[in-house]
């Protein structure tokens, strides 16, 4: 109830029931008609939600988007690995800052070290043991070629010697940011793979005596 | 700081214990004779007032007409060093007694000079490589390997 300025008394008990009747009545005279159901967004959620795409590119953004990297720390670059997973340089930024200890839960092994012969077996075990899809990045120059021990008599000149590498990011030890454009640039790899294989190309049993 | 012990003030303790032992003294190190090395680092390990408890390293040294085993032991009670080397003459299986039975910390570093000179130690329970793998050809770090 609005207040009167040329009052000056209180509204007494009376007025106050008269203001309320007035307010039930106006409520009255706009309720004649009942109000539709509100059940119009639903169309257009749904117009709003669905998007039509290749299993391709779903299944690649999935893969590419949740990268969980193995620890396979041999040496030194280790240290320029921890720098990329903390705050400065935040690697999760890229939905992968988890590290498992675990090689069944990870698909990403960046090999941040130097590799010797003695621990050769345990690394490709590791590799082994990890679910396909997997991917493998060789950080560091000793991850590429073996560094400047490559000559040494106890050093694996490469990981490529013991297990496929995907992208090879160059540096002694490669800075965080490379770190982060040498996974990107996975990403972009992982992007581009065929993860559904042709429909031509699979067993039809509808076909009879073919294929 | 930790200070050395020089050689020349414990040698002569040395020699009146172990008669003939100590080969050379120099300032910074005593050569002790290798069969009488277990003896003399037991005595400096429980002889009082000198206590050497702790050791800090074993490492070797390839002068090709001998190698070398240099040994630190450290007292952490009177707060000083000394330094213990022993030689072999010979590139053809050459060997010291092991220090296992005194200093537990004696066990890797043994190992890792057996791997990588070639140097075998006597009385080790399990002396096999370390670094470099079973099969593995010759001892690396001497100073005529080649591969
Ligand atoms: S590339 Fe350089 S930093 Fe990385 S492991 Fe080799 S030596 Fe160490």
């Amino acid at each position: 109830m609005e207040i009167d300025e040329n009052k000056d008394y209180i509204y007494d008990a009376h007025e106050l029931d008269v203001h309320e009747g007035q307010i039930i009545e106006k409520l009255k005279a706009n309720s004649q008609k009942s109000i539709p159901d509100p059940d119009g967004w639903l169309d257009e959620d749904i117009k709003r939600n669905i998007v039509l795409t290749s299993l391709d590119w779903v299944i690649d953004w999935a893969r590419r988007s949740s990268l969980w990297p193995v620890a396979c720390f041999p040496a030194c670059c280790a240290i320029e690995m921890m720098a990329v997973e903390g705050p400065r340089f935040d690697l999760s930024r890229f939905g992968m800052e988890i590290l498992r200890a675990s090689p069944r839960q990870a698909d990403l092994m960046i090999t941040a070290g130097t590799l010797t012969w003695k621990m050769a077996p345990n690394v490709q075990r590791i590799y082994n043991q990890m679910p396909d899809p997997k991917w493998v990045i060789a950080m560091g120059t000793c991850g590429i070629s073996g560094g400047i021990f490559r000559s040494g008599y106890n050093v694996v000149p490469g990981y490529n010697k013991i297990i496929p590498v995907d992208v090879y990011i160059p540096g002694c030890p490669p800075r965080p940011e490379a770190v982060i454009y040498g996974i990107q640039m996975l990403q972009k790899k992982i992007a581009k793979s065929k993860a559904v294989p042709d429909l031509n190309e699979l067993p039809n049993p509808l076909k009879k005596g073919k294929k | 700081m930790t200070t050395a012990l020089a050689a020349t003030e414990i040698v002569s303790q040395l020699s009146a214990q172990f008669p003939g032992a100590v080969e050379e003294a120099g300032t910074d190190a005593v050569l002790v004779k290798g069969e009488h090395l277990p003896a003399v680092v037991e005595y400096l390990k429980t002889a009082a007032g000198l206590k050497f408890d702790y050791l800090n390293f074993i490492t070797a040294v390839d002068y090709y007409s001998y190698f070398e085993v240099v040994y630190r032991l450290t007292s952490l009670e009177f707060n000083r060093y000394i330094v213990l080397k022993t030689r072999c003459y010979t590139r053809n299986k050459p060997s010291v007694l092991t220090l296992t039975g005194i200093y537990q910390g004696a066990d890797w570093q043994e190992r890792e000079i057996y791997d990588l000179m070639g140097i075998s130690f006597k009385g080790h329970k399990n002396l096999k490589r370390i670094f470099l793998w079973e099969g593995f050809d010759g001892h690396p770090l001497r100073k005529d390997w080649n591969r």
